[in-house]
């Protein structure tokens, strides 16, 4: 039996994962966080959990289950790592996942640190990933059987220290199911919309909002030879890959879409051009974060040997043998690489490292390792080359070029099904014979 | 540490204490009756009769008038009358009546009403607060002074929520008479804790045949600093939960010639500036708590004043500073407040809650959110002090065994609270209503005023 802090959103997926872990016998505590600094009394539409209507479902949800429940303050951390971050990088012309920034920052790091030191051995979560409980004690994290709600993704900023104190019972487990449970326990958020987009803009419209903290900053809208082919209110509100909104008068020459191809806050301009444009297989990815203690150097001296698959949850079906088997076990001859603990173990502020190195001792550049690479939360897995420059950068090749791949979108790794880690894309590019096609 | 013990240990007593058993038994009988106090036949006349008997004790036990009193649903509706009703009612006569004095440590239901004057054009000037957490007589007096012509009111609590600082209530209220301006003092906080006198000593209720002893006993307890309903107070707000009655009851009392606008409309059934229809059954209730509690706080006091010496004496030795006055003469025994360094007091409250023992962070939270007690920081304690205060309230059930289970539980949770540590926050507690500094620029820990001077541990406190 453990105690465990639940953190309830006031939605159904964490609810149901309180549930479960209540029902194995575990010690439950419910804390909801409080995010916002003002939050609003209702929720509007289906956006967010940080409404006060919120945090009275999941009072209610503890009601329910019968465990003490707290809300606990974590706005200003939020603030600070979240929000603040979100506005830099777009201010910078960078695309940032906020979501998983909260997770690296925020949930797993202030709050899981605050649930150790009050005495608590960990954290459930709703979210959709298993975890496999390894007899080295590593723990691993996989994509969720339900691949339409896989939440592996977001989690890939994960550190090893934070994994083996987190539990996440609904990874083998579909939406349809977990609703279904929800009613059959008389939690009343069964029926609840999933919450989207982003918390912190309550009512979606992220381009008003960047206006609204950013100011306005006109430019011009140009193409790729510098024609300038309309205006624009700040070119942080823009996105690669962005293909509505551009308000463009005239049609492309050759008749066809145009999508925005470059940002550059400087200068104040948004170039635009066609889909072919917007072609990377080259990506330059910064602060990798590994799920695995031994970074990934471990991942593929480990292939081939069978997976141990002692799993996080009883309830949880053993996956299948991972059916990647492709990549390639390259390893420094004397197979080792000197990597203590990740930085969770320690009691850092997460503050005082936003972008340092994922290990204390960074390993040297390695070879080459091939995995998948996933670009977006609900995006395809990408078969790639991995290769690691520095304590803080990697290099990825894909095999197959992708489109509008915006610098401060994160890159998880997987190596099939299995999360490896992830890297904050910093700059993208073509290789010499894709940006001939 | 997550399953709370089946009976738990009660100490918040200041937000909300136990039902009397004869306010219960009260209640119940009155729930009975049908009738609309307000209406001609024969039960709305055995109604109205609970009502109007109701008001007799009430009025009686505070020393008041029955016309004086004005039910209303409870402490913060008193409030929002007084304040805000007095502020119109004074500026229709006089329109150049547009400013209200505010201490700074009022409960919400006064600084709200207070903001809400400041955005319909009055101007709110706040009183200055030591940091001992009473108010400034001398400065109040200055503030009096300046052009008392245009001041519609001025209001300060009896006790304050958070530390129990007795106000020097008395001598605001003839000092506020001398400059012509009427006084509304918030006791809810006062009530049967010594610092409210009573009334006349009220005869033993018909049906208390199972009321204490000391029911008769004379009200002469240890504060000494004492709030009465005297001349120059212009209205009083009491509540009923506060004192072993009903939540949802409450009284205002208000002088007969003090000028009152409504802020609720209807069909105006409290001396026409009070809507709603009289809950008979509520009043009766709380008419016979407020009473058994003013009977016996003499007896009380006693009995509370030694817990909480027992108690302040086990928070300083470990480590905790104790907040409010040093004086025992100052402060009313019922609350006690500590900060204690380098806790985040949502922690502390966890692992106590854990561990069966309710108390209070001491303020007021939004959905849920235990934040920086206003009070502290308006006594010019910064951000992280002010979030690492917890309040311990005692009252009518409370007893030696109680303080036995905290003692036991207080070493356990202060490790794990100090083991989370604080936060450090820089900017955005700033306190939300910034006040004149007391003294000396804070610093940590904040020493009594005369804790320098007294060899005793708890600073002189009771």
């Amino acid at each position: 039996m453990s105690r465990l802090i639940a953190a309830l959103s006031g939605g159904v997926d964490s609810a149901v994962a309180a549930a479960r872990m209540v029902e194995a016998g575990h010690q439950v505590t419910g804390v909801h966080l409080a995010l916002s600094r003002h939050p609003a009394a209702q929720r509007t539409g289906a956006r967010g959990c940080c409404s006060l209507e919120d945090a009275n479902d999941a009072r209610r949800v503890a009601d329910v289950l019968g465990l003490p429940y707290y809300v606990w303050d974590f706005s200003q951390e939020f603030h600070d790592s979240v929000v603040t971050d979100f506005l830099a990088q777009y201010a910078a012309g960078r695309t940032p996942n906020p979501c998983l920034r909260c997770n690296e920052l925020v949930k797993f790091a202030a709050l899981l640190e605050r649930a150790l030191a009050l005495g608590f051995d960990g954290l459930v979560t709703g979210h959709y990933a298993r975890l496999r409980r390894r007899p080295d004690a590593v723990v691993e994290l996989w994509r969720a059987v339900d691949q339409a709600k896989d939440q592996s993704y977001v989690l890939g900023v994960m550190t090893p220290e934070q994994l083996r104190h987190c539990h996440f019972p609904l990874g083998d487990s579909t939406k349809p199911q977990v609703r279904a449970e929800a009613a059959r326990r008389g939690l009343t958020v069964a029926d609840k919309p999933d919450s989207s987009d982003i918390c912190f803009i309550p009512d979606g419209d992220t381009q008003g909002w960047l206006y609204d903290k950013l100011g306005r900053a006109p430019g011009a809208i140009l193409d790729a030879d510098g024609v300038v082919l309309g205006q624009h209110q700040g070119a942080f509100a823009y996105t690669i890959g962005q293909r509505r909104g551009l308000r463009l008068g005239r049609p492309a020459v050759d008749g066809r879409p145009r999508y925005v191809t470059a940002v550059d806050p400087v200068r104040a301009t948004v170039t635009v051009g066609s889909r072919q444009d917007l072609r990377v297989d080259r990506l330059w990815a910064v602060h990798p974060l590994w799920c695995d203690p031994l970074g990934p150097g471990t991942a593929w001296a480990e292939r081939g040997s069978p997976t141990p698959a002692e799993v996080d949850h009883e309830r949880t079906t053993r996956p299948e043998a991972d059916p990647g088997g492709t990549t390639q076990a390259e390893v420094d001859p004397d197979g080792t690489i000197a990597v203590e603990d990740g930085p969770a173990g320690g009691r850092e502020s997460p503050n005082s490292r936003p972008h340092g190195p994922a290990h204390p001792t960074a390993p040297p550049p390695g070879p080459a390792f091939a995995a998948q690479v996933q670009l977006r939360a609900h995006g395809q897995p990408l078969p790639a080359q991995v290769r690691w420059l520095g304590p803080d950068l990697i290099a990825i090749e894909l095999a197959q070029p992708a489109h509008g791949v915006a610098p401060g979108q994160t890159a998880v790794i997987y190596d099939g099904d299995r999360v490896l880690g992830s890297a904050t894309i910093d700059r993208t590019g073509q290789d010499v014979a894709l940006a001939r096609a | 540490m997550t399953t709370a013990s089946p009976s738990p240990v009660y100490l918040d007593h200041a937000a909300t204490t136990p039902l009397r058993p004869a306010a219960r038994a009260a209640w119940l009988t009155a729930a009975d009756q049908v009738g609309n106090p307000s209406s001609l036949h024969q039960p709305g006349r055995a109604a109205r009769r609970l009502v109007e008997e109701a008001r007799e004790q009430v009025a009686l036990a505070l020393g008041a008038e029955p016309a004086e009193v004005v039910f209303t649903a409870g402490g913060t509706e008193a409030d929002n009358l007084a304040v805000i009703g007095t502020a119109w009612g004074r500026r229709s006569e006089d329109p150049a009546r547009r400013r209200v004095l505010v201490s700074p440590i009022e409960h919400p239901a006064v600084l709200e009403s207070a903001d809400h004057l400041g955005q319909s054009g009055f101007e709110v000037v706040e009183l200055a607060v030591g940091r001992d957490g009473r108010v400034d007589l001398e400065r109040a007096d200055r503030l009096l002074a300046f052009d008392p012509a245009s001041l519609a009111l001025v209001t300060c609590q009896a006790v304050n929520q958070e530390t129990g600082a007795i106000q020097p209530v008395a001598e605001l209220a003839a000092l506020a008479r001398r400059h012509g301006v009427p006084l509304h003092c918030d006791a809810v906080q006062a009530i049967g804790h010594g610092a409210l006198a009573a009334g006349a000593s009220p005869a033993p209720l018909l049906d208390q045949s199972d009321a204490p002893a000391s029911l008769t006993a004379s009200p002469a307890g240890p504060p000494s600093a004492v709030v009465a309903w005297t001349a120059d107070l212009a209205a009083l707000t009491v509540s009923g939960h506060k004192v072993g009655g009903p939540v949802g009851v409450g009284a205002l009392l208000a002088r007969r010639d003090l000028k009152l606008k409504p802020v609720l409309f209807g069909g105006g059934q409290e001396r026409r500036v009070r809507s709603g229809t009289l809950p008979a059954a509520l009043i009766a209730a709380f008419a016979v708590a407020l009473t058994e509690q003013m009977a016996t706080q003499a007896e009380q006091s006693r009995r509370l004043a030694q817990l909480a010496a027992r108690l302040g004496r086990r928070l300083t030795d470990l480590g905790a500073v104790l907040v409010g006055p040093s004086d025992p003469a100052q402060r009313v025994c019922h609350i006690v407040n500590a900060l204690f360094p380098g806790c985040e007091h949502d922690a502390l409250l966890l692992s106590l809650d854990a561990a069966g023992l309710a108390c209070s962070t001491g303020s007021a939270c939004t959905a849920g959110v235990a934040q920086a007690s206003p009070v502290l920081s308006a006594l010019g304690y910064d951000p992280a002090q002010a979030r690492s205060g917890l309040r311990f309230s005692l009252g009518w059930t409370t007893g030696p065994s109680d303080l036995d289970a905290l003692d036991r539980a207080l070493p356990e949770a202060l490790a794990r609270a100090r083991a989370a540590g604080q936060r450090d926050w820089p900017s955005a507690d700033a306190p939300r209503r910034p006040t004149t500094p007391a003294t000396a620029s804070p610093g940590w820990p904040a020493p009594p005023s005369t804790a320098a001077a007294s060899p005793d541990p708890t600073g002189g406190r009771p």
